[in-house]
């Protein structure tokens, strides 16, 4: 039998709430520490006990680290999903399964590994009897390990960060590794391909969510007023700046920077934060679509009062309570146009863990230096899955506290501005904050209409004029704004455009469809509303360009066409919502499909044809690929950036 | 901007802080004339001057409606917020934290604060936000044109609404139940007792409610109306006569006043809160005595009138959050964001 070594997915299938997080993050962590590429993907139910949940593990050597929808080795330890995790592996994949879990094998086609997790358990003195559940999920672990090569040290590394460094639950869980992994190797034959060796692809680099690194990059952007309200995926976020503010600003006294403020609902969590910054804190609030449908009026008051304050809208599906443990790209068009009345958004769009971390810092530059609030629209799969990144990067400009006058210029000035006076034509204004203690430096914000001075006027032509400044603000803009990540392939004839967490899925798929169909991409991953010049130059070079989102109606694919109006014709919208992160065949097959209606697909066609039955062949089974890739995905990917 | 300085010089008609009358001033009324917010606008403006209060060391703060609309009209020097409707405290919570040296006073409505606005009331009463909040108390939407609101009384009759079905809310008891650290009420027909009142919650450290009935002449003035002018002057029961004393002045009592006449609660700026009796002794520290007294104002259609309740122990929020003594809005990038050497250590955490 030929071995598959370092390209083959894990899915382990356990009862929400059982503890075994630990245990799959920990096998995550160990193949990460084996320099092996890796990804971790929780799709987990909205319960807190007794539902079924699934954590799915992917290695690839060639850094492709994309959700698939084929696993080649299925572990389960709920009897509750065992007959439909059991149909879910692939042909030629390996089963692993709790043997107290008493249902019957129905499949010839795959290895069948039967683990006696409660007898190993029970066995062991160490394991008192209320971590017997707890600790019954490290036998898979060892069993695994055995069976596909993880090196038990690399589990020890990942256990005694996980417990940091207390001997006590680390030896615990140890005991149930090895136990597991001896057990494994006394009494399991391999019959399966799939196996791991160790890489050094992965060193020096880091784990983390993107709500962590969110948050990280907010406070070294100097974050001082957090206020929340807790919904799922984004109370990570605000818990994650609980964790870290101490360790990262307190000072020497014991006096705090900031202070985090959990809100009795989203209309107070987004009131405070603009309060916040009105007074001259950086603020921030974080929330789902939910809790962003609250906050619209609000929104639509610090946009007009120009009031600077930072969004994070961790999106899931919608509308409604929709499912709440899920991932969607659907909030784009609500954020983009949020408010009553004419308004208009900045909305920054990280598409790695790095990029939440950067755009946590440079969030609050923007919304400080244009003076409105700036949406960062992350997802759950970004914001809660664990995903390989380059370490952290340190801010690489000072802070930007944008047009603030304190005593001192009010004095220079002699009293001579106007909250909303466009000095410097750009439309930004000056602004003061309270505290400043001279006389003349106080106006009255208000969401009424106002003129220069913002002073309350209903004079129509007053109106209009603050709001084309408005307008001319949100142009500039653009130029300030995070440019797109361009990856240009030499002889391509179709352009990609995507925004966020889909760029794995979407690389990967281009590297197939290049390989196996011939067909050469572009790719365009846009990192902030509204459009930059580039995102025209780019739309306008490519006869087809296919729009890759996680929604029903293909929203950055409307935007694009309101936008660009004379190409719309050019666009292809490739537009899904079903909760799940992208997968590389899915962006695939349904580029084929629309592609093949095409100019560029005319000229294709017959090479697209031919290797149709490849197509299907792949989608069942692992690549095979002996095509390496230039780049790893894990490694930066833009050849072109401001 | 286009307030005025202060005249130097002018040693006539100055406070302690040099500054005089007209220095609290705001822009002219739009209210209706007789309009009670007037009269409170004035004795905001009144208070602030006789206790030498900086306008720079106070943020205004409203909601929408009526009431909302009248910090424009007093204090021009101070900045200001008209938020939205029902969502001033959330607003002045963020917003006292950027310096907390500031003192806020906020004017809402009955509508803005008892309707719209009853989520965040309650919820900035729990956090004890160092701010005067007034609540301009008319029972009635008068910007648009005459609704009854959350505090009309049940049976109040109305031109084009027809009969108030629903009880009314309490303010003053919603505030004490919540554990509001001062709670008091007024009448805006009697100026004095809302300008002492006024003095004593500014004073106060944390959130201090001020329920003022607050008559609207043009939708809710019928003499049998509750929130009335008539109606005020015939049923109000002042619990004592208050007399606000501002620090380093020498506490004179009146000669006459025998002792278990008067009860003086020491504010911790030094001022004194001297409380009067009138029919009987009345201890505002007692938060069973507050609920009581509610209750039989309720029963009686009384509008019982001054200090309510008092306590002067509880923390204020910045105080909770242990805030540096700068102005967080003042501090720079060096206290702001972590050194290269902390990114290095975050790395080394993230696994």
């Amino acid at each position: 039998m030929n071995k598959v070594v370092n390209d083959f997915s894990i899915i382990v299938g356990t009862k929400n709430g059982s503890g075994s997080s630990t245990a799959n993050n920990t096998i995550l962590r160990a193949i990460f520490k084996m320099g092996i590429p890796v990804s971790g993907k929780n799709l987990f139910p909205s319960n807190i006990q007794g539902l079924p949940t699934w954590y799915t593990i992917r290695a690839n050597k060639d850094g492709f680290t994309a959700r698939r929808e084929t696993n080649e080795i299925v572990i389960a330890m709920n009897p509750d999903s065992f007959i439909r995790d059991l149909a879910s592996v692939a042909p030629g994949g390996a089963f692993f399964y709790a043997d107290d879990l008493k249902s019957p094998i129905t499949r010839a086609d795959i290895a069948v590994y039967p683990m006696p997790v409660k007898q190993l358990v029970r066995d062991d003195p160490n394991v008192p009897s209320d971590f017997r559940e707890l600790v019954g999920n490290m036998i898979y672990v060892g069993v695994l390990a055995h069976m596909i090569g993880i090196d038990v040290e690399m589990i020890r590394t990942a256990l005694d960060f996980h417990f940091k460094s207390k001997q006590k639950p680390i030896e615990m869980n140890m005991g149930a590794v090895k136990a597991g992994a001896e057990w494994a190797k006394a009494n399991l034959d391999k019959k399966d391909p799939y196996v791991l060796e160790a890489m050094d692809v992965t060193h020096g680099m880091i784990m983390s969510d993107g709500n962590t690194a969110g948050a990280i990059g907010s406070i070294f952007g100097g974050a001082q007023f957090v206020s929340w309200y807790p919904i799922t995926p984004a109370s990570s976020l605000a818990e994650a700046m609980n964790d870290y503010l101490p360790m990262l600003r307190k000072r020497d006294d014991g006096k705090n920077t900031y202070a985090v403020v959990q809100a009795e609902d989203e209309l107070a969590a987004i009131g405070m934060a603009i309060g916040a910054g009105w007074s001259g804190l950086r603020a921030m609030t974080s929330t789902s679509g939910p809790g962003l449908s609250l906050m619209t009026e609000f929104a639509g008051l610090a946009y007009y009062a120009e009031v600077p304050v930072v969004l994070w809208d961790i999106q899931r599906i919608g509308p409604s309570t929709g499912l709440p443990t899920r991932t969607s790209q659907a909030d784009l068009t609500f954020v983009n146009f949020m408010g009553h009345g004419d308004t208009q958004s900045i909305v920054l769009l990280p598409g790695t863990v790095n990029e939440c971390f950067e755009f946590g810092w440079k969030s609050f530059d923007l919304a400080e230096r244009i003076q409105t609030p700036v949406y960062v629209l992350s997802d759950l799969d970004m914001g809660m899955n664990q995903w390989m990144s380059q370490p952290f990067k340190y801010p690489s400009q000072p802070m930007d506290r944008g047009k603030v006058l304190w005593e001192k210029e009010i004095e220079e000035l002699k009293g001579n501005w106007g909250r909303y006076l466009d000095k410097d034509g750009d439309g930004i204004p000056y602004r003061t904050v309270p505290g400043n203690k001279n006389p003349m430096s106080s106006y009255f914000t208000r969401g009424t209409g106002h003129d220069e001075n913002a002073r309350y006027t209903e004079d129509s032509g007053v109106f209009r004029e603050n709001m084309e400044r408005l307008k001319r603000k949100f142009d500039g803009a653009r130029n300030l704004l995070p440019a797109p990540e361009v990856r240009l392939t030499k002889g391509a004839t179709i352009g990609i455009l995507a925004y966020g967490s889909t760029e794995p899925a979407i690389i990967e798929a281009m590297h197939q469809l290049e390989v196996e169909h011939g067909i050469k991409a572009d790719f365009m991953r846009i990192r902030a509303l509204p459009f930059s010049q580039e995102v025209k130059d780019f739309i306008e070079k490519h006869d087809e360009i296919f729009v890759v989102e996680l929604n029903r109606e293909g929203q950055l694919n409307q935007l694009l066409t309101i936008e660009f109006p004379d190409r719309a014709v050019h666009l292809r919208s490739i537009a899904m919502g079903d909760g799940m992160p992208a997968s590389a065949r899915w962006v695939r097959e349904s580029l084929l499909e629309k592609f093949d209606a095409g100019k560029a697909g005319r000229r294709n066609k017959a090479k697209s044809a031919a290797n149709k039955t490849k197509v299907k062949k792949e989608a069942a089974a692992p690549k095979k690929s002996s095509v390496k890739t230039k780049k790893s995905p894990a490694k930066k990917t833009s050849s072109r950036k401001k | 901007m286009t307030q005025p300085l202060p005249m130097t010089g002018a040693a006539a008609n100055v406070n302690l802080a040099g500054l005089g009358k007209n220095d609290y001033k705001g822009n002219p009324t739009t209210l209706c004339q007789g309009c009670g917010h007037n009269s409170i606008s004035n004795q905001i403006i009144a208070a602030m001057y006789e206790m030498s209060v900086l306008p720079e060391n106070v943020i205004k703060f409203s909601g929408i409606g009526c009431s909302s609309k009248s910090p424009t009209y007093f204090m021009n020097r101070s900045f200001g917020f008209n938020s939205l409707h029902g969502r001033m405290p959330s607003i002045a919570t963020g917003a006292l934290f950027g310096d907390a040296t500031l003192k806020g006073i906020g004017v809402s409505g009955d509508g803005d604060t008892a309707s719209i606005g009853m989520g965040q009331f309650k919820h900035i009463m729990r956090r004890n936000v160092d701010m005067v909040y007034i609540i301009e108390n008319n029972g009635v939407y008068g910007l648009t044109k005459g609704q009854f609101s959350a505090t009309a009384e049940k049976g109040l009759a109305l031109k084009k609404q027809g009969t108030n079905p629903y009880m009314p809310v309490d303010i003053c008891m919603e505030a004490v139940i919540t554990n509001a650290t001062f709670v008091a009420r007024s009448f805006a027909g009697n100026p004095k007792q809302v300008k002492e009142l006024l003095k004593a919650a500014f004073a106060h450290k944390g959130i201090a409610v001020l329920d003022i009935i607050s008559p609207c002449v043009t939708f809710n003035n019928q003499s049998n109306a509750y929130h009335s002018y008539a109606w005020g002057k015939d049923h109000e029961e002042p619990l004592h006569d208050i007399t606000y004393i501002a620090p380093r002045s020498e506490i004179m009592l009146e000669e006459e006043m025998m002792e278990g006449e008067a009860r003086e609660v020491a504010m911790h700026d030094g001022s004194v809160i001297i409380l009067k009796n009138l029919d009987h002794d009345y201890d505002p520290t007692n938060r069973a005595e507050a609920i009581r007294i509610l209750s039989e104002a309720q029963q009686n259609d009384w509008i019982t009138t001054g200090l309510i309740y008092i306590n002067k122990d509880k923390p204020t929020l910045e105080e909770t959050y242990n805030l540096v003594d700068a102005p967080l809005n003042r501090l720079s990038e060096s206290d702001l964001r972590p050194a290269p050497a902390m990114l290095e250590k975050v790395n080394a955490l993230m696994f």
